[in-house]
């Protein structure tokens, strides 16, 4: 090979801290070898046995060490299908082939549908040495061909797809009927479901199927496992057991009326049979203890996650119930606090309210000193005046400047004195803009 | 092999003639080598490369081939046919069904033989298995020898690869009984694919074959590990169920029955209709391979009616599809057998007369993925003539052995010569991809390769050069199995008016096959290797040797550059 192949993948960079004696670093080694044959064939072989050879010669004894290990591609044709033929079966007449057991005619009755095509051809192959008209007619016997013609029928419908699907669809032979109550008392239950299981599942068209199980299979593929035959999608079909359609154009309408009646009898076991299985399913299950086991265990943990519910709704009534408490309590103090205050601010306000009425008394005992500011009696339209200016000008200030005029007037007993302190007054509340120039004459 | 006794004669090299022939049990060939070194295929005198294997004796005269097989009409008493896989066989192993229609097979002094009257005058005689096959051998012989000019006195033979010893000791002395020294006997297969790795355009490959022998009374199918132009079979069939004589029977069938719809009776009742039929309906379906009409037309097919009909291709596709699946279930069990998939084959090799059988071909373009080449004639232009690969295969063999001495010739095809290990596993490097972490196993040899074996490859490095990891592992493939991208919905192109076929499309869109590829897991690692300071853009060179023992030496240079590394890995 002149040119090498070559590939554009480039090769990774060498990691820093890669070290090989002389840049080389054996590590593991080849997987063992196959023994084989190569064939003595052709230019390159050729090549090869001159520099295996080297001159040297092999014996009978080298021939047998070689071939000992090598690997076989060819099938032993003998052996592996023989079973004893039942004198009744090889007197059937291949006339009446729809009741013939054909695996039984062709020797694989322990195969059947497992059968691969292989072995069927191989066990056609070896009944037709047996059982050829030729042979039978050396061996001496009349030529009777009609077990051949059985054998050859059998062939035909095992190595047709579709007509041994039909064939295998009521095989009964493959049937394993489901376990009564007294064998499953020997505590065979996994096993002998399994085998039931494992011969419905050929129906399948989905493969592989599920198994069964044991007991120690988890809940995931049991749940797998039941889901999988609840839903069964099967291929089987009941045409095999159709009655005869007569063959001739003179019978059209009885021809018709045989087809139509097949038709619905297909229908009607194909019916039968996914409630047969529906029903296999249901009693399998009803005495499944992995299904008790997994209910117990979903049970335990759904009361387990009850109880865990329970305690934290408990818990959170219990703290809502203690925050309610809490802020009752809050609101409580708080109210208190705001009546204790409230009390007291009432004391401040009375004893304030006693102060202003105590000052308003000495505004209004002051112009009764100063004689309402007239000399002799004085007349009522005088006093009224003065006291309406009194108490104009006492709405017009706040507590405490009641309480400093009438700091001011306290003790005063000169008219003008009083009168100068009023007047005073009065100008600081027009100059405020609180009273108009002109609006308390008497007291200005 | 101590069977393959010389003849009386003693042929030394330089007085050889060779040939190959494939003897079949329905045809034989035979082909010779030119100064060039081409095979060819020799016609006999009638002028045909398919000859026959039958012999019929007509007042002591002796009819081999073609005037033989017409013979089985008048005269199926005195004819012989479908004997060659009698040979060497017990009575009581033998299947007797092809020969109905003609001399059957006895048990006559522990061997088989058949009575024919093959003398003018006197007795029938009892002919052996061994007497007719050197009788049919020296017909064939004589043709090699009136062709070529000189007499043929050696030649390879081709075997199905489930002959026993005693059935190659039996051909052997049948051989020799017909003046022919047998300087091999070669695998059918073998030969088939020899015949397409001649070729000069044909380069040294590591490939997958399956060579399907697909011919009149058996079927047989070998997938084949051709590594460095070397053969390993892996795994093989037979069968005897679906072949060339069952879709004879479909358009037997077919056309009896058009027969019983004008006449009332039923030519496959009567011996000599059922022989006509026969022919006929095999020269129907050697036509449907060429043309996509065929005539069926027999004078006096039963009662004196002359009959007359015709069928076209699809047709017969059609009534035969039953048979035709047998053959794809035949081919895809094999490989199975040998352990790989469909991905997994490099070349389909169509080969025995059957396989001009356009339909054959086309299942096979089916089953097997676009990368696997399929040698037919129907769907490659260059394949070789399918029924011509074995005599062509046997030539070539005969033509490169001829000149070595008998001795020499046992000696480099005993057992200890060609029963050699062979890796399990791929060995390769790994390369990087866009993904830096994850390496890419790069094959280097491949798995099923007989050892001592030596391939190199030139790797590329990273763009700019620098240091360099060489990591070599073993790789086993799997086939990966993955569901498509779900396909964007397309809306565009729905027309109002076929509303309905539209609907029917899409939905047989909707469940898209899976993605099947084949892909490498990484094995045991071997060896690492560093190459430093590869030059800006430069290649690397890695040789893998591994020793008959399984110890592996590996070579690393930088191509172009000085130095390198080498390393051994110790054997098992
Ligand atoms: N052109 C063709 N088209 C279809 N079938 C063919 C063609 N040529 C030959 N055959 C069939 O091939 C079969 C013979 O194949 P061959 O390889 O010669 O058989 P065998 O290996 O049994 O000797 C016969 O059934 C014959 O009808
Ligand atoms: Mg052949």
């Amino acid at each position: 090979m002149a040119t090498h192949t070559q590939v554009n993948l480039p090769l990774p960079v060498l990691p820093d801290n890669w070290s090989g004696e002389k840049d080389f670093k054996p590590i593991g080694k080849l997987s063992a070898a196959t023994q084989r044959s190569i064939e003595p064939v052709g230019p390159h072989f050729l090549a090869h046995a001159r520099r295996a050879r080297h001159k040297r010669t092999f014996s009978e004894d080298d021939r047998i060490q070689a071939q000992e290990n090598v690997k076989k591609v060819e099938d032993d044709d003998s052996g592996e299908i023989s079973e004893p033929e039942d004198p009744m079966m090889l007197s059937r007449d291949a006339k009446d082939w729809k009741s013939q057991d054909h695996y039984a005619v062709l020797g694989l009755s322990k195969y059947r549908y497992k059968a691969t095509e292989e072995q069927i051809k191989r066990a056609h192959r070896k009944k037709v040495l047996r059982h050829h008209p030729d042979k039978k007619a050396a061996a001496g016997s009349t030529e009777d061909d009609s077990f051949f013609k059985c054998i050859q029928k059998a062939t035909e419908i095992l190595l047709d797809p579709v007509k041994r699907r039909q064939f295998d669809s009521v095989d009964e032979h493959a049937d394993v009927e489901p376990p009564t109550k007294k064998q499953l008392k020997d505590g065979k239950y996994y096993k002998l479901w399994s085998n039931v299981f494992k011969s419905e599942g050929r129906f399948s068209r989905i493969q592989p199927v599920p198994k069964f199980g044991d007991e120690n299979s988890n809940k995931e593929d049991v749940d797998t496992f039941y889901n999988f035959f609840y839903n069964f999608d099967s291929w089987r079909s009941f045409e095999y057991q159709d009655e005869d359609v007569p063959d001739d154009n003179e019978n059209r309408d009885q021809k018709r009326h045989m087809e139509r009646k097949n038709n619905n009898a297909r229908k009607k076991k194909k019916t039968e049979d996914s409630a047969r299985l529906r029903k296999l399913v249901d009693d399998a299950m009803a005495g499944d203890e992995r299904i008790k086991r997994f209910r117990q265990e979903a049970n335990a943990s759904k009361n387990k996650k009850r109880l865990e519910k329970e305690a934290a709704e408990k818990k959170a009534l219990d703290d809502a119930k203690a925050a309610k408490e809490a802020e009752a309590k809050a609101s409580k103090e708080a109210e208190e606090k705001a009546k204790s205050e409230r009390e007291q601010g009432k004391k401040a306000k009375e004893a304030a309210k006693a102060a202003v009425k105590k000052n308003r008394r000495v505004l209004k005992g002051s112009v009764k000193d100063a004689n309402y500011f007239v000399s002799g009696d004085a007349p009522a339209s005088v006093i009224d005046a003065v006291l309406n200016d009194v108490e104009l000008v006492q709405g017009k200030i706040d507590a405490d400047e009641t309480a400093a005029l009438a700091g001011k007037l306290n003790g005063l007993k000169i008219a003008d004195e009083i009168k100068g302190v009023w007047s005073a007054e009065v100008k600081r509340l027009v100059s405020a803009g609180k009273v108009k120039d002109g609006d308390v004459k008497s007291l200005a | 092999m101590a069977a393959e006794a010389a003849p009386a004669s003693g042929t030394t090299p330089g007085e050889r003639h060779a040939i190959g022939i494939a003897f079949g049990n329905s045809n034989s060939s035979i082909a010779y080598t030119t100064v060039e070194d081409k095979a060819d295929v020799i016609a006999n005198e009638d002028g045909d490369r398919q000859i026959p294997s039958i012999l019929s004796y007509v007042d002591g005269e002796e009819y081999n081939g073609q005037q033989a097989k017409q013979q089985l009409i008048r005269n199926s008493k005195n004819t012989v046919a479908y004997f060659r896989d009698f040979l060497g066989q017990d009575f009581k192993s033998l299947d007797p069904t092809h020969c109905h229609a003609s001399a059957h097979p006895q048990e006559h002094n522990g061997t088989i033989a058949f009575t024919i009257q093959d003398k003018e005058e006197g007795e029938p005689s009892v002919v052996t298995i061994s007497e007719v096959t050197t009788r049919h051998l020296k017909r064939l012989v004589q043709s090699a020898s009136d062709f070529t000019g000189k007499q043929v006195n050696s030649a390879v033979l081709t075997v199905p690869t489930n002959f026993s010893e005693k059935q190659k000791a039996a051909l052997t002395k049948a051989a020799n009984d017909a003046g022919l020294e047998v300087l091999q006997l070669i695998s059918e297969p073998i030969a088939s694919l020899l015949a397409y790795d001649a070729r000069a355009e044909a380069k040294v490959a590591d490939k997958i074959v399956v060579v399907a022998d697909l011919g009149g009374t058996r079927s047989d199918v070998a997938v084949i590990a051709s590594r460095g132009g070397m053969y390993t079979i892996l795994a093989t069939a037979h069968d005897y169920e679906f072949a060339g004589a069952q879709l004879d029977k479909v358009l037997q069938d077919h056309f009896a029955k058009e027969f019983i719809k004008w006449n009332t009776t039923d030519p496959r009742e009567n011996a000599r209709s059922l022989a006509k039929l026969k022919l006929e309906a095999e020269a129907t379906k050697k036509a449907l391979s060429i043309g996509t009409n065929a005539n069926f037309s027999v004078e006096s097919l039963a009662e004196g009616i002359d009959f007359a009909s015709t069928i076209n291709r699809l047709r017969y596709e059609t009534i035969a599809r039953k048979i035709f699946d047998g053959f794809n279930r035949l081919i895809e069990g094999v490989v199975k057998k040998a352990g790989l998939d469909v991905l997994e084959i490099d070349e389909v090799i169509l080969s025995g007369g059957t396989s001009h059988t356009p339909k054959i071909a086309s299942n096979m373009s089916a089953i097997f993925p676009s990368t696997t080449t399929i040698l037919a004639p129907s769907t490659t232009p260059t394949a070789i003539n399918p029924s011509e690969l074995q005599a062509r295969g046997a030539a070539l063999q005969a033509s490169l052995i001829q000149e070595y001495e008998k001795e020499d010739i046992e000696q480099s095809t005993h057992p200890a010569v060609t029963t050699v290990k062979h890796l399990t596993n791929a060995i390769g490097v790994m390369t990087i991809t866009g993904d830096i972490d994850k390496g890419l196993f790069t094959p280097i040899i491949a798995a099923e390769t007989a050892v001592p074996a030596r391939r190199t490859i030139h790797i590329a490095t990273p763009k700019e050069g620098g240091d360099v990891l060489i990591k070599i592992v073993e790789g086993g493939s799997h086939i990966k199995v993955s569901k498509p991208e779900p396909k964007p919905k397309t809306n565009g192109d729905k027309k109002g008016d076929d509303d309905s076929d539209d609907s029917d499309v899409s939905d047989s869109d909707d469940e898209p096959e899976d993605v099947r590829e084949k892909v490498w897991k990484v094995g045991t690692v071997l060896a690492e290797a560093a190459i430093k300071g590869v030059k800006k853009g430069g290649k690397i060179e890695v040789m893998i040797n591994v020793a008959g023992d399984l110890a592996v030496t590996v070579t690393c240079r930088e191509v172009g550059g000085k130095g390198g590394v080498r390393g051994n890995v110790s054997a098992p």
